[in-house]
Formats: C-alpha cells, structure tokens, sequence
C-alpha cells in the first residue's frame, strides 16, 4: 500500500487561507494530504503547535503566512521567519528532519501558487517516508 | 488521627542526591518536621530495607517524597511499590517532575550512552569491551544489578501523581511551605504543582528590560554579562520567560542565566517551545540568510530548551528513526 502522508497546514487567515480558499473556488486540483488550520496570522503559530502535530502523528508540518511587508498584524510574519529556523534546528535535534517543517508565503490571489506548495510538499514528504514517533503512550500525562 | 503522627517518606530514583540534602537544607525546621511526622523510610539518611517497605499494609504512608527520575528497573519497581504504600505521592525536584538532568539521556540511548562511558571516553581502559550486566554468576552465587532503560521518564509517566514540587534542587523554603502545607491539611487539588509561584521568572527577576535585540548569541562562560541587565537582552540564552518563578532567582542573582529547572508555566504543555517563541523574538533581523547567520552562533539549542525537562516535552526523546 502506497503511503499517504498526513499534512498539518497552518494558514494565516488574511491571506494563505484565502490563497487556498481560492484555490478551491477556481476549482484547481491539488493532493489532499494537508489539513487545514486556520490561524489568524502566521505570527501567532506557537511552536507548541508543531510540536502537538508531530506528536499525534503528522507526518509533515506546513506553514503559511502572507509575504513579507503584506502581514495583517505589520510584521507577525517576521516573527514566523525567525522561529521557524529556529524550531527545524530543535526538530532536528530532536531526530525528526528539518524538511519536514516547511515555511511558504502565500498570498490571497495566489490560488496555483497553494496548489503548487501542496503537491510538491506531499511529494517531498512522501519520499522521506512516515514518521512513525517512537512515543510511549504514557507522555500524554503531563504535569502540575 | 488527629495526634497521630503523619507518616512519610523520602527516596530517590535516577538522581544526584541534591533532593535530599534540599530537604536537610530545611535547617532546624527538620526538628519541627519530626514533630509532626515520622520519617518512615529515607535510604539516603538512615537504614532502611525495601523488604520493609515491601511488607507494610498499602496506603500505610501518609505521604511519598520521590524525587529522581525513572531510568532503570529499581527506580520502576519502588515507584510502583511506594504509590501502593502512600495515600499521597509527591514528585519532588526537577527529574521526577519533569526528568530533569538523567532526561538528558533522552537524546541517546543505552547503547550509545554505555559505549560513551564504557569504551570512548578518554580516561577508560576496556580492552575486553565489558559492560555491565543484569546478572552474573559467581562462585558465592548470583550477582544483579537493575537494568537501565533507554529511555528516561518521569515519575508521572510511571505511577499517578498527587503533588508536583519542582526544582534543581527545590528551594528549601518552598518545601518548608509545602511541609506546613502537609502537615495542617491544607493542601490544594491533587494534580497542582506546588512550591512553586503560577507566575514567570521573568516577572520577578529585578533585571533591566528594554527590548534590546542582538545578532550574536553569546555563551555565559566566554563573557561577563553586566549583572543588572537581562541576560537575553545581552544574547545570553535565559530561561526565565518560559520558566516558573518560585525559587527566588538564585541563578539569576550569581549572574547564571536560568535553565529552567522550575519547569513550564501552567497551561505550557513544552517549555522549550515557549522559550523558542521567547528567543526568537530577540534576533535583530528580518533577512532569512542573516536569521541562519545568527542561529549558527547559537549550538545545541535543544539542549538549552530541554536542559531539564526532555522526557516532560510533547516529542518526550530524540527518535531513532534511522538507528
Ligand atoms: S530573561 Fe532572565 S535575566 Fe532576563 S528578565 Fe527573564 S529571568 Fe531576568
Ligand atoms: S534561576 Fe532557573 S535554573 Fe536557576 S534555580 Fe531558578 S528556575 Fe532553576
Ligand atoms: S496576517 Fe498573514 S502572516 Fe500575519
């Protein structure tokens, strides 16, 4: 059986949600492997979210935010740009590839643009395989 | 019950011995614990046998204090045997909070981490490559020794928690509190952290803040920061913003960043990747090639976020995948 990999997108809801969303209403045909979060800015992506998605069991994160100078918030999106290396530098600590964390900006006319990102992003992570977390069950109780 | 005195005890699991002289640290207050409580089992202090514990009624203790983490099969074993024993169990410091430093471990595993100090490190002679066994036959009979896991973990991955004391060690007049606490029945929900404040270091720590920015990451041992200015604002890497208060700043006042042994904020579920929003935000830059530029200065910042608390984390290890 051919693996399918499982995508968790954060969208920033100005304008690479709406790039998707427009991607929907023309239409275009793109993989269906990402599942969409709507965030309100790319900005407000904590790293814990990634963290959780990896945890349950995406294979892959993506990441997209408006293009930098067009952020709705002015500059959330050069927080974006400053944590994302960071945190693909911790994954990669952390024994999961850097690659699997993708960042994009998309903007709200750019339908094809999101269709283009999606496909080549499943193929990517396609050939890197599943993630398979080694996670005990018990990591789930937290503390205090 | 009322005049009966509680009953409690102190073991340690994968740790450095730190938790127990915290508690001695208490100073003559221990005259006052023994007032109201009968040590009933502290290895670390006086003569005891698991075989004692082993035969006690369950529930027999009133309270546990376990501090360590869990990383082989005794820490495992008396884990379980004292939550049968204890009406309330209490993780006390950071490794059985949170794993704490053996959790380090996490980014290795038994093989690499036997072959680091059995066979690579410098000072060792192993020429017949001999690691440590689980049993070994003698002629007076047969020798053990408990098995160590590859994974570390804490003490609630292994046995239900009642009370969280967190700290490298805990600050002794947080466990004079939480003793107090005990010892008049007042103690909050089962499931809170205790000895410890809700708020973030940073809010306490009387530091200068100007939300100055950098473009180098600077390492404690190679600079003298200037002891009245935050550390981050100076491109020291500080914990504090993703790091409970309650142990009164003591690093922070021998001018040491905090490596956040106090472990996360309630309601953070991984205090690394709340101290990545926090760093992140201090790089000066907007270029994508100069942010790696920067990062570069930066080594080992797992290391940094999860200096304490790799196995409490939401990824709990380094994977193996291509081991
Ligand atoms: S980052 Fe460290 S030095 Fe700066 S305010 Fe917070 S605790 Fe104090
Ligand atoms: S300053 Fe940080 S590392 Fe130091 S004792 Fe306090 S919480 Fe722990
Ligand atoms: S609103 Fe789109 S990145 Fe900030």
């Amino acid at each position: 059986m051919s693996f399918e990999p499982k995508i968790v997108g954060f969208l920033c809801n100005w304008c690479s949600y709406t790039g998707a969303d427009l991607a929907g209403t023309s239409r275009m045909k793109y993989l269906p492997n990402v599942r969409v979060v709507r965030i309100m800015c790319s900005g407000r992506l904590d790293p814990t979210f990634v963290m959780k998605a990896f945890s349950q069991g995406a294979d892959a994160v993506l990441v997209a935010g408006c293009h930098p100078g067009d952020c709705h918030y002015q500059n959330g999106n050069m927080k974006t740009l400053r944590r994302i290396p960071l945190l693909r530098r911790t994954l990669a600590q952390l024994g999961i590839e850097p690659e699997r964390l993708r960042l994009e900006w998309v903007s709200a006319s750019e339908g094809e643009r999101y269709q283009s990102v999606v496909n080549e992003f499943v193929e990517q992570v396609r050939k890197l395989g599943p993630l398979n977390l080694e996670l005990d069950p018990s990591v789930e109780r937290a503390a205090g | 019950m009322a005049d009966e005195k509680l009953r409690v005890a102190m073991f340690w699991g994968a740790a450095c011995g730190g938790c127990d002289v915290a508690l001695l640290d208490i100073h003559e207050h221990i005259l006052d614990v023994i007032e109201v409580a009968d040590i009933i089992f502290w290895p670390c202090a006086m003569d005891f046998k698991f075989k004692d514990v082993e035969a006690m009624p369950d529930e027999h203790l009133d309270l546990t204090f376990y501090n360590g983490a869990i990383r082989n099969s005794e820490n495992e074993h008396i884990a379980k045997l004292l939550r049968q024993k204890s009406k309330l169990m209490a993780a006390f410091g950071s490794c059985s909070h949170m794993g704490g430093i053996p959790g380090l471990g996490n980014f290795h595993d038994r093989k690499s981490i036997f072959e680091t100090a059995y066979l690579n490190t410098k000072s060792t002679h192993n020429p017949d490559k001999v690691f440590p066994r689980t049993e070994f036959e003698v002629p007076e009979g047969k020798l053990t020794l408990p098995e160590i896991y590859d994974t570390v973990k804490t003490l609630n991955q292994t046995v239900p928690v009642d009370y969280f004391i967190p700290g490298c060690p805990p600050n002794p007049e947080q466990i004079w509190i939480v003793i107090q606490a005990v010892a008049s029945g007042k103690l909050p929900p089962k499931g809170s952290t205790v000895g410890a404040s809700d708020k973030a270091l940073c809010d306490e720590c009387p530091r200068k803040k100007t939300e100055l920015k950098f473009k180098q990451f600077k390492r404690r041992h190679l600079v003298h920061p200037d002891p009245e200015v935050c550390f981050m604002e100076q491109g020291i890497v500080c914990l504090g913003a993703a790091t409970r208060a309650g142990c009164g700043w003591r690093c922070i006042q021998s001018n040491m960043p905090c490596r956040g042994c106090y472990g996360p904020l309630p309601n953070a579920r991984d205090q690394g990747a709340k101290m990545l929003t926090a760093i992140a935000s201090h790089i000066d830059s907007e270029d994508p090639e100069e942010v790696e530029r920067i990062l570069d200065t930066l080594p080992d910042p797992a290391g940094y976020f999860y200096r304490f608390g790799l196995p409490l984390s939401l990824l709990h290890r380094r994977q193996r995948r291509n081991a």
